[in-house]
């Protein structure tokens, strides 16, 4: 009896590695697809308009893309609990005026930075305690959050702006320049994108994210630290748009009471187009990152193929739509795949 | 040798502990003692505050009132990972798996062994799974997500992450409801290891028979209160059910006998692909077919689809002679079909809903007239069902996720029952269900028989699949192994065309 138990196993691996890199495949490709058709957007364009891709054309649309996709990975990070946050474009704009405001007094631009960031952070925690602790439903808190911080974002600016020719010169250089055809900006999200990445899939913190949205009863049977770690995702997320808040200063250097307003519908599309499941549990913030390049992409894509910029928020949503239905498709082939798989691996085993 | 010596302190004990819900005792000064080297078994009808007990030992609840003791020195558990740290692994009646991660991530949440500066080792966790599929003789693969395992699987999993802790304290709460006679047997020669090298075990079970074979304790509850803590040797079965129920208990598998009519479900050739395999069988009114086979084996595969949830690739299913479409539920049920299905959780109940809402989830069509719901009529169906199955409710408008993992087995059996059926498949209708109520099960199925209708049922349980059975389907890899009659039908010939040594064996 226990020789054969031992039989059985030592054939498996073999099955299991194969079954392994399919499904990897096949839960990767959700990126891949997207990457693919960033990729044929992109040269058909360029085959249509030689100008597109230019220097300054790759430049642009890394610019135009950078701080979306900033805000998209904190979003990614707090979906993937099973939550969300909405007041991502009103933390982005206050933010962004905080770090004016301080420039336009002459400060020091690494200051402002970090203020804009801790100022993002201390209003994810603000967010995030009322999500872990208030239990009510995300959605109506950050909906509420939204209002309040535009709110006094108003009260505070009134009818005050920030002009580029308020901010030190180095500052708007920043937004502006970069290492050949890659702005600092890029440089920049292109590390923060790596970093909470690398935390998500190597760190305990980062996998209880998933499990907490995947079941989050099991989370807090498992012992999973559920409001500390709800907390930690709204922290970085609010951080994540108040830098992008700063680095907005930094690209357009015009910021007033109405900066970012709207912005969170656009992050939401991004993310969810980026395969992260809005049930939880699942999706990368590369994915998302991906997201936010094509959403981006496609605003630029339109005039420059001269198609009218009014046909851009129906993309949006096409897209939108597009993804939800692919990724239910991926999902039933993955629950196919996995039942012959196990059968075989089963039949395998007993043969 | 395995007996602690009585001075030593108890690893982990409660003292006096109540515990309400609202206006239901669920505890009433229970106390228990958990010693090194020793099972301890809790027995009870269902609803009688296992579970609540488990849940105040995991830090799940906090007592009322009453002391939890950690080597005899009071302890407050502020949630499961206090436990957890103290060195108790719980396995909770209902499987708690995440279904985006995969198997080994759910075996280590929280846990993960890691590598230099904090991160997670994922090939250690890939490996230790592996290892503790090994030791459990499980076909799972690490890294299959959990999404879609059969409860029995899910039940694998939970069994394997409480072993991967070094536990002192081993909790299970109804670990081998799903669970086929050689799963249980590989289980339980692990725990007998782990009781060996010292740990604590408290193990819970509605099949009696594991309780004999597993632990040297046994404490009954009764509507929360503890009625006997006694040692298992010299107890018979017959004494345990008395403590659990307060009375004698009459047969336990009441088999009446039916008139075997015609042909009511007749399955030919039926094939989902890497599923099961050219699987043929009939069921005629007035039978009772029971299902066999290993957990596995393809049994709730076939009658899920049959009834319609998952499509097949080829054959024909026919109910009364009228041939049934594939992929379609509501079909099957305007045909007479009925299925009550293996995941309680997740395919029979809306756990949020009420127990009335639940009971009528089938019954919109004789509850109500030109459209609209009667409520008067969902009400008196409702309570006659949850009287007949003697659910134990505190008022039918609660939450059926209040309800004790047996009561909410059977809302979803008086969900089914309900509808009337002339075709009633049920997969593992007793699955977490007490004694008492067990032969009140098997009387209801064997009664619907005698008036008639055709009962397909899956059954882990092999003896009540041999008492209650007029022929007995054998499964084994996706394929019919054998089919016996009632008289044919012995735990030997069923085990053998059951793990595929059939032939050799006949
Ligand atoms: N969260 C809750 N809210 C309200 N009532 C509850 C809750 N949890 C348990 N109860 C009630 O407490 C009582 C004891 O339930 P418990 O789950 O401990 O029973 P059990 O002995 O485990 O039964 P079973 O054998 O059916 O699993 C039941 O009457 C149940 O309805
Ligand atoms: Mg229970």
């Amino acid at each position: 009896m226990t020789v054969t138990t031992d039989q059985e196993h030592r054939a498996r691996p073999a099955g299991g590695s194969g079954s392994r890199k399919l499904l990897d495949t096949v839960l990767k490709v959700r990126e891949l697809a997207i990457g693919a058709v960033l990729v044929v957007m992109l040269l058909a364009t360029q085959l249509d308009n030689s100008d597109f891709l230019s220097q300054q054309g790759i430049k642009d649309l890394l610019l135009n893309a950078t701080i979306l996709v900033l805000v998209a990975v904190g979003q990614a990070m707090v979906v993937i609990t099973r939550n969300v946050d909405l007041s991502v474009g009103s933390t982005l704009g206050i933010s962004a005026f905080a770090a004016g405001d301080y420039l336009s007094g002459g400060g020091n631009p690494l200051v402002a930075v970090v203020l804009a960031v801790l100022l993002g952070a201390a209003l994810g925690a603000v967010n995030g305690l009322l999500v872990s602790l208030g239990r009510v439903p995300a959605l109506v808190v950050t909906l509420g959050t939204l209002y309040i911080i535009r709110g006094l974002d108003s009260v505070w600016v009134g009818s005050r702006q920030i002009t580029a020719s308020q901010l030190p010169s180095g500052f708007a250089g920043f937004g502006h320049d970069g290492l050949s055809v890659i702005p600092y900006l890029a440089l920049l999200t292109a590390a923060v994108l790596v970093c909470v990445a690398y935390y998500l899939r190597a760190y305990r913190g980062g996998r209880d994210l998933y499990a907490l949205g995947s079941n989050p009863e099991a989370a807090r049977l498992a012992g999973v630290p559920v409001r500390r770690r709800i907390l930690t995702a709204y922290v970085v997320c609010g951080a994540l748009a108040g830098l992008a808040g700063a680095l907005y200063l930094a690209r357009f250097g015009n910021v007033d009471s109405g900066t970012g307003t709207g912005y969170e519908l656009t992050v939401v599309s991004a993310v969810v187009v980026g395969g992260v499941a809005f049930t939880g549990g699942s999706g990368t913030v590369y994915g998302a990152a991906l997201g936010a390049l094509l959403l981006t992409s496609i605003n630029s894509v339109l005039p420059s193929i001269g198609v009218s910029s009014v046909w851009v928020q129906a993309i949006d949503g096409f897209l939108l739509l597009l993804a939800i239905a692919v990724d239910r498709v991926v999902a039933l082939r993955v629950a196919d795949l996995l039942r012959k798989r196990a059968a075989e691996t089963r039949s395998a085993r007993h043969a | 040798m395995t007996q602690a010596a009585p001075e030593t302190p108890p690893v982990l004990a409660l003292e006096g502990v109540s515990k309400s819900f609202g206006a239901v005792h669920a505890l009433r000064g229970v106390s228990l003692r958990l010693h090194a080297g020793e099972a301890h078994a809790l027995a009870g009808e269902n609803g009688a505050g296992k579970s609540t007990l488990i849940k105040t030992l995991a830090g799940v609840h906090r007592p009322d009132t009453g002391v939890v003791l950690l080597d005899g020195e009071p302890v407050e558990f502020h949630g499961p990972a206090d436990a957890r740290d103290a060195g108790v692994a719980v396995i909770y009646q209902e499987p708690t798996l995440f279904p985006d991660l995969s198997v080994a991530e759910n075996i280590f949440v929280g846990r993960q062994p890691r590598r230099s500066f904090g991160r997670v080792d994922h090939r250690a966790v890939r490996q230790a799974a592996a290892d503790l599929f090994r030791r459990l003789g499980v076909a799972l693969e690490p890294d299959q997500p959990a999404r879609g395992l059969s409860i029995a699987d899910q039940q694998l999993v939970e069994i394997a992450k409480a072993l991967s802790f070094d536990a002192r304290v081993l909790v299970m709460d109804e670990p081998t409801a799903a669970l086929t006679g050689s799963e249980v047997a590989r289980l339980f020669g692990v725990v007998r290891a782990l009781r060996e090298q010292g740990a604590a075990v408290l193990f819970i079970s509605h099949r009696l028979d594991e309780v004999f074979a597993l632990c040297q304790r046994v404490t009954t509850l009764r509507d929360g209160a503890l009625i006997a803590s006694e040692p298992v040797d010299g107890l018979t079965e017959d004494d345990l059910v008395r403590r659990m129920v307060g009375r004698d208990l009459d047969e336990l598998y009441p088999k009446q006998d039916a008139k075997i009519g015609g042909v009511a479900l007749s399955v030919r050739r039926l094939t989902r692909e890497g599923v099961f395999t050219d699987v043929s069988f009939d069921v005629r009114h007035g039978e009772i077919v029971g299902l066999a086979g290993l957990v596995g084996a393809g049994r709730s595969e076939v009658a899920r689809a049959v009834f319609g949830v998952d499509r097949w690739d080829g054959g024909e299913v026919e109910v009364d002679g009228r041939p049934l479409p594939p992929g379609a539920p509501s079909l099957a049920m305007a045909a007479g079909l009925a299925l009550v299905p293996e995941d309680r959780r997740a395919e029979g109940l809306v756990m949020d809903m009420s127990i009335e809402r639940n009971i009528n989830l089938t019954g919109f069509a004789s509850t109500s007239r030109a459209g609209v719901m009667r409520r008067g009529a969902e009400r008196s169906r409702a309570v006659d069902w949850a009287v007949r199955l003697q659910v134990k409710y505190a008022r039918l408008a609660d939450a059926v996720s209040t309800l004790s993992g047996g009561n909410q087995q059977k809302v979803v059996l008086a969900k089914w029952l309900a509808t009337d059926p002339g075709v009633l498949i049920v997969d593992e209708p007793t699955r977490g269900i007490d004694v008492g109520t067990k032969a009140e099960v098997h009387r209801l199925l064997s009664q619907l028989a005698a008036d008639g209708v055709a009962v397909l049922m899956i059954s882990s349980d092999l003896p009540e699949v041999l008492a209650m059975a007029d022929r007995v389907l054998v499964m084994h890899e996706g394929r019919l192994a054998a089919d016996l009659t009632r008289a044919e039908a012995t735990e030997e010939s069923v085990m053998a065309a059951a793990t595929g040594r059939g032939r050799s064996a006949a």
